[in-house]
């Protein structure tokens, strides 16, 4: 129980609390402590009156100011958006080569670009856009479609093997599937393509599988393997392709022919955004 | 160690009182928790400290008000102003220093140097801060000039409360309170000049154009001006600074501190022209040590939490004693150990070395020293280099490796600059960028400002390169460069 005493040195009246042998001097607080109270009391009067304070059974007291939190990021949004519009329509004007020359639209299209990919391309190309097995890496000088601003501007419009009009089109035939080559050729053919990038390979293999290459490959992959970017063949002498370079992958591509599919993103995202993300994968693969 | 003052001893001339009795003031009859402020009405007092007072207000006073206005060469587009705070712009300017918000840990370097020097200052000499340059003391002191000035010194004061309502009265109170509010707006005013162009300011203050912050800082600090400084107080010192409860902290039996010198002026009483000064104190209770005291104390109760230890007293009580022809310093600037000393007959030592003022002192070279040391080295460019974590290198169709890097360059002079940068730790690496490729990629970095690039690193196809070589990148234009380490990763820890 409180056991007030007074205190020797000062004279005042303790609280009678101790703690470990301290005692509270019971001086009295000031005044305008008080009036601070009552101030604090008003001011909440008038928080009420003024603000959204009280919860109701339908709704709340909605205050004399009308302050709405929900209708500030409504307009701090609408002010974004316009942001947005300035820098979307400085990509509009501006050609995409005029875009990676000034370091001010340069940043702001990898800025754009970069999410655009994030919420778009990254499911299949990865977030890094080095892609995996039938799906392209982005970021290397390896493009089967042409690797320059327009190519890759072209390529995110139009899609690939979309079915859509202008889309990018190829098509590697099933010779295997198909029934077009004999087992035995493929093998031979795979042989041959080995050679080709520059791998240690049978060479009565490659050397039976030169006129079927000729016959059968050449016309798109040329008569040296070195691809067609027209064509969206593969150049068949760097072993670095999308379905694989070991000699399983290679014969299961000759059996069974693989083509992805890109989507068209014209019409889905703006002209402007495929600007913005063209610049960013052209710029982060290096720039051809 | 000498005994020191026994603390123990009650106060001569108080006796025990309870809370409630002692909330029994003027206006508060009834008593209870809560005490109403007692008036103070310090006396004009003259002397070598209130000289030194009076100095010291001048001075702050006048950097105050003057700094934002002194105007500093910088090149065009830039705050012509030498002590600027930019929010909008996100820089400090101060004189040929010119901060930006990362180096903040210099204003924490600087913020730490004075609290140490507080701590120094306080263990030495106690509350100097408090008594002569705390700005709730300055300015305090500046509104008991106008006070003095309309309603005359301490007793005039006093009478003119006590008296009914007259013109006298009526006007006295509102020339004061006027210039009080005055003085508060000036102030607030002063404040804001930090943060703008001052003469730009000075004028849109008036249009209506200035930024709303402005107004409202200005509002801000005319109001607590005119509350601390005019109604408030010791009530400020006593119950809302901080301060007074953490420099017991600092002070011990060897630090200065106004002190009455019991001993000496013990017994008190009144003393009549011609009598003898044996057998009894020095002191002789005129009071004059209480009426000048702006905290309303009694220093011959002991040292006190109230105490500002701004030598008023001192200054009163030399004046008196001179009069009487006694020796001075009956209150002076002394420490418990040497009186305590004194008390028993030995000779009074001062120890301004000793283990809390080293401890002070070393921390405040050492967090000075360092403040200063990195602030006189800071570059004048940095660069800063973020590695690419996916992909974390990139093979291609012919074998070379290319790493990617995000390229920060931060130019702190006022010109425009062009780095060259090349990056150093891969035999033959070349480095490209949009729309250039070599062995160094060129990036132009406005005055001022910080800007983002990606740079790619190639190591050459065949390049037999351990899985991670340590690298940097070396930013150079003309007499600036800026360097970062960072590794490139050659991939061959990851076979085709
Ligand atoms: S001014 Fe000096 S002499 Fe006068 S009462 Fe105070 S301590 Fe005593
Ligand atoms: S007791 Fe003396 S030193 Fe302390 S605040 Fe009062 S006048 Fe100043």
């Amino acid at each position: 129980m409180a056991d007030r005493k007074i205190d020797d040195a000062t004279g005042v009246e303790t609280t009678g609390h101790e703690w470990d042998g301290i005692r509270e001097l019971d001086n009295p607080l000031p005044r305008w402590w008080l009036w601070i109270w009552y101030a604090t009391i008003a001011f909440s009067i008038g928080y009420w009156v003024l603000m959204p304070a009280w919860p109701g059974l339908h709704g709340y007291t909605k205050g004399l100011l009308n302050k709405s939190d929900r209708a500030e990021v409504g307009q701090e949004l609408k002010a974004l958006d316009k942001q947005r519009g300035e820098g979307a329509a400085m990509l509009r004007t501006a050609s995409l080569e005029q875009i990676e020359k000034d370091p001010k639209l340069l940043a702001y299209a990898q800025q754009v670009g970069q999410s655009v990919f994030g919420d778009n391309c990254a499911t299949c190309h990865g977030i890094g856009g080095t892609g995996s097995k039938g799906y392209a890496n982005l970021r290397d000088d390896v493009w089967l479609w042409g690797g320059k601003l327009e190519d890759i501007q072209y390529t995110i419009t139009h899609g690939v093997r979309t079915g859509a009009e202008g889309a990018r089109m190829s098509q590697m035939p099933a010779f295997g599937r198909d029934e077009m080559l004999q087992p035995k050729q493929i093998d031979d053919l795979t042989e041959y393509v080995v050679n080709l990038s520059h791998r240690p390979a049978d060479a009565a293999a490659v050397a039976r599988a030169a006129p079927l290459f000729e016959a059968q490959c050449s016309a798109c992959h040329g008569p040296q393997g070195l691809g067609n970017q027209q064509l969206g063949a593969p150049n068949l002498t760097d072993a670095d392709w999308l379905f694989g370079s070991d000699r399983a992958s290679i014969r299961g591509q000759i059996y069974a022919g693989n083509g992805g599919v890109m989507p068209t993103w014209g019409g889905r995202l703006s002209p402007e955004t495929i600007k913005a993300l063209s610049v960013y994968i052209h710029s982060n693969a290096g720039g051809q | 160690m000498p005994t020191l003052i026994d603390n123990t001893r009650k106060p001569d001339n108080r006796s025990a009182v309870s809370a409630a009795e002692r909330a029994k003031g003027k206006g508060d009859a009834k008593g209870g928790l809560y005490k109403p402020r007692q008036p103070i009405y310090p006396k004009l007092v003259h002397g070598k400290w209130r000289m030194v007072k009076w100095a010291l207000l001048i001075a702050t006073l006048g950097v105050y008000y003057i700094t934002p206005w002194i105007r500093w060469g910088r090149p065009e587009g830039f705050p012509q102003q030498a002590a600027l705070v930019d929010f909008t712009g996100r820089r400090f300017y101060f004189f040929d220093i010119q901060l930006w918000p990362q180096e903040v840990y210099l204003f924490t370097g600087v913020l730490i140097a004075a609290a140490l020097a507080l701590f120094l200052t306080t263990a030495l000499f106690g509350r100097l801060w408090c008594g002569y340059a705390c700005p709730q003391t300055v300015w305090t002191d500046l509104y008991i000039v106008v006070e003095r000035l309309f309603e005359g010194d301490r007793n005039a004061r006093m009478r003119l409360d006590a008296a009914p309502w007259s013109f006298d009265k009526l006007w006295r109170k509102t020339g004061k309170h006027l210039v009080w509010l005055g003085i508060a707006f000036g102030t607030g005013g002063a404040w804001i000049f930090y943060f703008h162009d001052a003469p730009t300011l000075i004028r849109t203050f008036w249009t209506g154009e200035a930024p709303a912050t402005a107004y409202v800082s200005c509002a801000l600090l005319t109001a607590t001006t005119y509350i601390f400084a005019g109604w408030m107080r010791e009530q400020v010192c006593t119950y809302m600074c901080p301060w007074p409860r953490i420099q017991g902290a600092m002070l011990d039996q060897h630090s200065l501190q106004v002190t009455y010198l019991r001993e000496r002026g013990e017994p008190r009483g009144a003393h009549k022209k011609g009598q003898s000064w044996e057998g009894r104190g020095d002191c002789i209770d005129c009071r004059q040590c209480v009426v000048v005291c702006p905290m309303g104390i009694d220093i011959r109760d002991g040292s006190q939490l109230e105490c500002i230890n701004c030598g008023l007293c001192v200054d009163a009580c030399d004046d008196i004693l001179g009069k009487l022809g006694r020796p001075t310093g009956l209150i002076a600037y002394d420490t418990d150990a040497a009186v305590a000393a004194r008390t028993c007959g030995q000779k009074a030592v001062y120890k301004p070395v000793r283990s809390r003022t080293i401890y002070y002192a070393v921390a405040l070279t050492i967090v000075g020293g360092l403040t200063l040391w990195s602030l006189v080295t800071r570059p004048k460019a940095d660069l800063h280099v973020i590695r690419d974590r996916n992909p974390i290198f990139v093979r291609m169709h012919d074998g070379a490796v290319r790493d990617g890097y995000t390229l920060k360059i931060t130019n702190r002079t006022f010109a425009e600059r062009r780095f060259d940068v090349a990056f150093e730790g891969v035999a033959g690496a070349r480095l490209s960028q949009p729309g250039q490729t070599g062995d160094k990629v060129t990036l132009m970095v406005p005055a001022d400002q910080v800007i983002s690039a990606r740079v790619f690193v190639t190591a050459p196809a065949g390049a037999d390169l351990p899985a991670s070589v340590a690298g940097r990148f070396v930013a150079k234009s003309g007499d600036v460069t800026a360097e970062s380490k960072t590794v490139f990763l050659s991939g061959a820890a990851n076979p085709q």
